[in-house]
């Protein structure tokens, strides 16, 4: 049983149906990037697994059916989600965005072990931490997201086109910090990217859409090579 | 169907229901019909600031009072002929509507809205205050024009009614002139996109103020066939409430629409006599009620549940009317609160729907 | 001189009145983004309900704080059953709701208490008092220490806890905050439900000072709306600032300005509102309203 279960999919916003029926899986402590175009779906997929759309089908967490529930319980459940465009509150201070992040955490636990753990990841933060979040730069912003989102400590995070808007220097590093929480803490992450030479050398599966439907799946690897992928995404 | 509905011949069945509704109703209804064509005119000079330019007001209980006002004191105590005074009253509540449109330039939303509330709570305390011409909070009477003589076969309540109408159809004849005109077309703009229209060359402070002129005029016109109407005028009658209720009626009728005034303007007549026919003592408790209700079950009015049933129209009609569903900011002018990206996001998409 | 400066200390204390209704305007414009046009009413109405209390034998202090928790409850209900609905809707909708939540509190407090207007108790003693030399009562040191301590309460709430940030965030943007398990639908029924028992205080407060009837609230809300205007619709210590701006103007201009005397002395806040949207639209502590081009 993979943890992260999605099974026929479907899904649209009032009369039109963006997702025709997808299927896919992630495996426990996996990186699994989803790929493609423009309108084919990747963000609309990401809100089914969040409760912000709600879907027909199975999504199943943990064994866990979690299709249909509010966006509050399946956070409480531990989905921590990087929203596109970053989702910081601009007028909150970042040591606030942080705590917010932590909001529905469970347990109520230690903040200050996770937020330490936080700033360890990324110093910039902590030179920051009273200034208001919409002062920071875009590279900035997206790691007080990525800082956010696992102040929840969460067994899922989704991310949504992280590389977007930011420099290549920035969108490195960045990346980095999410190879060193994958290997230090093991978590699962299901990324979507537009970006598909950076995330497919970070993940260890791909799928990739194409409106609406998944047109190719493997791992990183033989989807990085496969040739149609190639001339659709990567131009040669 | 929707082409029949909405066309002349809509209009011809509401024309020939109100020519024939005073001779099959009682007294008593005809004098609520008669008020109900006051507050029609009112409620479409509300909606064509509303609806079509994106001002919001609240005061338009003040412009309803100042030419019922100019009507009382000119006919009552200076013995001016009754129809006279209709385009004095619109001229002077223009100016006024003028005079406020100024300053409206630089107001949005919440604070306009505000503004206008403060006109209307303003208003009857300077009728009090001037005594000398409006004799204060004893009120004031005028005479009812009565029917001349190739009409006096006309029962007097009848008669009202009739000049009531005549006054009211060109009302509405010129507002469907505006808003087909270039006058018209210029105010959608600007509600729809301000910054958009000012760049295609649209003179917004005209405009703008035009629109608050011409719904004070209006407003202006109902006072004056309010003051024929019931006779008598005193402040009690025009306290900020009735902007309210004027509100409530362009909403319940449709934003941006003509026809929507009729439906606002009997709404606001008979919701209440209905709700005191149920319990007198509990009639502004139905009242504030069903105007709730109102909101849940219609919020486009009942010009929308119209088109809703009468399926789509012609496409530029459409472009024009049915895109007035996307009203006037009322709420936190854009920035003041992070809701602000939401706010051109409205705009943007809206500019999509009228393509 | 004398008579100036307590002028201006009756003018602070009946300020602190304007301050408070302001500030549960502002929370409820920072929480749902509208204003709620029925605000006084929910704050007479919680009035009439202290002031029933009080006939039933109930001791001011108690019927207060019970008054307080009914409001705060109501409130809450009203958010949840009567605004919700419409929340994600047309401003304009929203608007009118509030509107005609407006007329149906005014004429249930009249088919349940009736038109004619009551006294209702003082809840200090009218002695006067002493204070730095002037001349003032001990009602209007309480006016000013209330709303110092609803203000301060509600600073506590808002910046030291969980929930404040929470309903903070809800308010400055709700998508985010649903993406972080944020209940925002919750979050703006707490933001209700406060601003019904800080309105509740409000006419507690007033209502000895004029008659309790249920226009009480009608002259008062004006005020407060100025008050609020002028500190900033977002600014809660603008609002209380601008309460007491508002007051002490008003209390000048009664009584210091023959012209405007008793009658027209509602056209100060409403000049004051007129002004300051003219001239500086985001008031004194408000964030300047951004042009979308």
């Amino acid at each position: 049983m993979a943890f992260l279960e999605v099974e026929d999919l479907h899904a649209g916003y009032g009369p039109v149906e963006v997702l025709h029926g997808i299927s896919f899986e992630v495996e426990e402590g996996q990186t699994v990037a989803l790929l493609g175009a423009n309108g084919a779906g990747k963000t609309t997929t990401l809100r089914c697994i969040h409760g912000m759309v709600k879907p027909r089908g199975r999504v199943a967490l943990g064994g866990e059916e979690i299709c249909g529930r509010g966006t509050d319980k399946i956070v409480a459940m531990g989905v921590a989600h990087v929203p596109e465009g970053r989702g910081t509150f601009p007028t909150l201070s970042v040591d606030e965005n942080l705590r917010l992040g932590a909001y529905a955490r469970k347990n109520g636990g230690n903040l200050e072990s996770t937020m330490r753990r936080v700033f360890d990841l990324f110093p910039r933060l902590e030179e920051r931490r009273t200034q208001q979040a919409g002062t920071l730069s875009g590279g900035e912003q997206q790691m007080l997201a990525i800082g956010r989102a696992l102040m929840l400590k969460p067994r899922l995070m989704l991310l949504d086109e992280p590389s977007l808007g930011l420099a290549p220097v920035v969108t490195r590093e960045m990346f980095g910090a999410l190879r060193r929480i994958r290997d230090e803490e093991g978590l699962t992450m299901f990324v979507v990217e537009q970006n598909a030479n950076l995330v497919l050398e970070f993940a260890h599966a791909a799928y990739v859409m194409e409106t609406g439907t998944i047109a190719l799946s493997g791992d990183a690897e033989s989807v990085k090579n496969d040739e149609n992928m190639r001339k659709a995404y990567l131009g040669y | 169907m929707r082409r029949y509905l909405t066309g002349p011949v809509g209009w011809g069945i509401i024309l020939v229901v109100a020519i024939l509704l005073p001779f099959f109703t009682s007294s008593f209804r005809v004098g609520q019909f008669t008020l109900a064509l006051c507050f029609a005119v009112v409620v479409l000079g509300l909606n064509l600031l509303l609806g079509y330019s994106g001002q919001i007001s609240l005061g338009h209980s003040a412009f309803f009072a100042l030419g019922a006002y100019v009507t009382a004191v000119l006919v009552g105590k200076e013995g001016f002929p009754h129809l006279a005074t209709l385009p004095i009253a619109a001229i002077i509540c223009a100016l006024a509507g003028f005079l406020v449109g100024l300053p409206a330039l630089r107001l949005h939303g919440l604070y306009l809205a505000l503004v206008t509330l403060g006109i209307a709570i303003a208003f009857p305390q300077l009728i009090k205050r001037f005594d000398e011409i409006t004799e204060g909070t004893q009120g004031l009477a005028t005479s009812q024009p009565l029917p001349p003589a190739f009409l006096d076969w006309l029962a007097a309540d009848q008669f009202l009614y009739f000049l009531n109408l005549a006054i009211a159809i060109p009302m509405f004849l010129l507002a469907m002139g505006l808003v087909r005109g270039k006058v018209g077309r210029a105010l959608i703009a600007i509600r729809d996109n301000e910054i958009a229209a000012k760049s295609f060359g649209v003179n917004l402070s005209f405009h703008k103020t035009i629109a608050f002129a011409i719904s004070a005029a209006y407003a202006g016109v109902a006072g004056s066939m309010y003051a024929f109407t019931i006779g008598f005028v005193a402040p009690e009658s025009f306290g900020f409430i009735l902007s309210f209720q004027f509100l409530a009626a362009v909403v319940v009728g449709g934003v941006a629409t003509i026809a929507g005034a009729i439906f606002g303007a009997l709404f606001i007549e008979f919701v209440p006599v209905y709700a005191a026919d149920v319990d007198p003592s509990l009639t502004a408790v139905i009242y504030g009620a069903v105007i709730i209700l109102f909101m849940y079950v219609l919020p486009s009015g009942v010009m929308g549940l119209i088109r809703r049933v009468a399926g789509p129209g012609k496409p530029g009609k459409e472009k024009d009317q049915a895109a007035g569903a996307l009203t006037p900011e009322v709420g936190p002018p854009a920035g003041t609160r992070a809701g602000a990206p939401a706010a051109a996001e409205m705009s943007l998409s809206h500019q999509r729907r009228s393509k | 001189m004398e008579r100036f400066l307590e002028t201006i200390i009756d003018g602070i204390a009946v300020g602190s009145i304007y301050g408070a209704l302001a500030l549960a305007l502002v929370l409820i414009y920072r929480s749902t983004g509208i204003v709620n046009f029925a605000q006084g009413e929910m704050a007479m109405f919680a009035t009439f309900i202290a002031w029933a209390l009080t006939e039933a034998g109930i001791p001011i202090g108690l019927a207060v704080l019970i008054t307080i928790a009914f409001a705060l409850v109501a409130g809450m209900i009203i958010e949840r059953v009567l605004i919700r609905p419409v929340e994600g809707g047309q401003e304009l909708t929203l608007v009118v709701v509030t509107l005609g939540l407006f007329i149906f509190i005014n004429g249930m407090a009249t088919w349940i208490w009736g038109p004619q207007n009551r006294g209702f108790p003082r809840l200090l003693p009218n002695d006067r008092i002493s204070v730095l030399g002037l001349d003032t009562t001990w009602e209007a040191v309480l006016l000013v220490v209330v709303l110092l301590g609803v203000a301060g309460v509600l600073f506590l709430i808002f910046n030291k806890t969980k929930i404040g940030l929470a309903m903070r965030a809800a308010a400055a943007n709700p998508d985010a905050s649903r993406i972080v398990g944020v209940p925002v639908g919750r979050m703006l029924m707490l933001g209700w439900g406060l601003a019904a028992a800080v309105g509740a205080i409000a006419g507690v407060l007033i209502a000895p000072r004029l008659f309790l009837d249920v226009n009480l609230m009608g002259a008062v809300m004006i005020y407060a709306f100025a008050s609020a205007t002028l500190g900033g619709f977002d600014s809660a210590f603008g609002a209380i600032v601008g309460g007491w701006i508002i007051g002490i103007a008003e209390a000048i201009a009664g009584g210091y300005i023959d012209f405007i005397g008793q009658d027209l002395k509602i056209l100060v806040p409403l000049i004051i509102i007129l002004t300051v949207l003219l001239v500086r639209p985001q008031g004194l502590f408000g964030s300047p309203a951004v042009a979308r081009v």
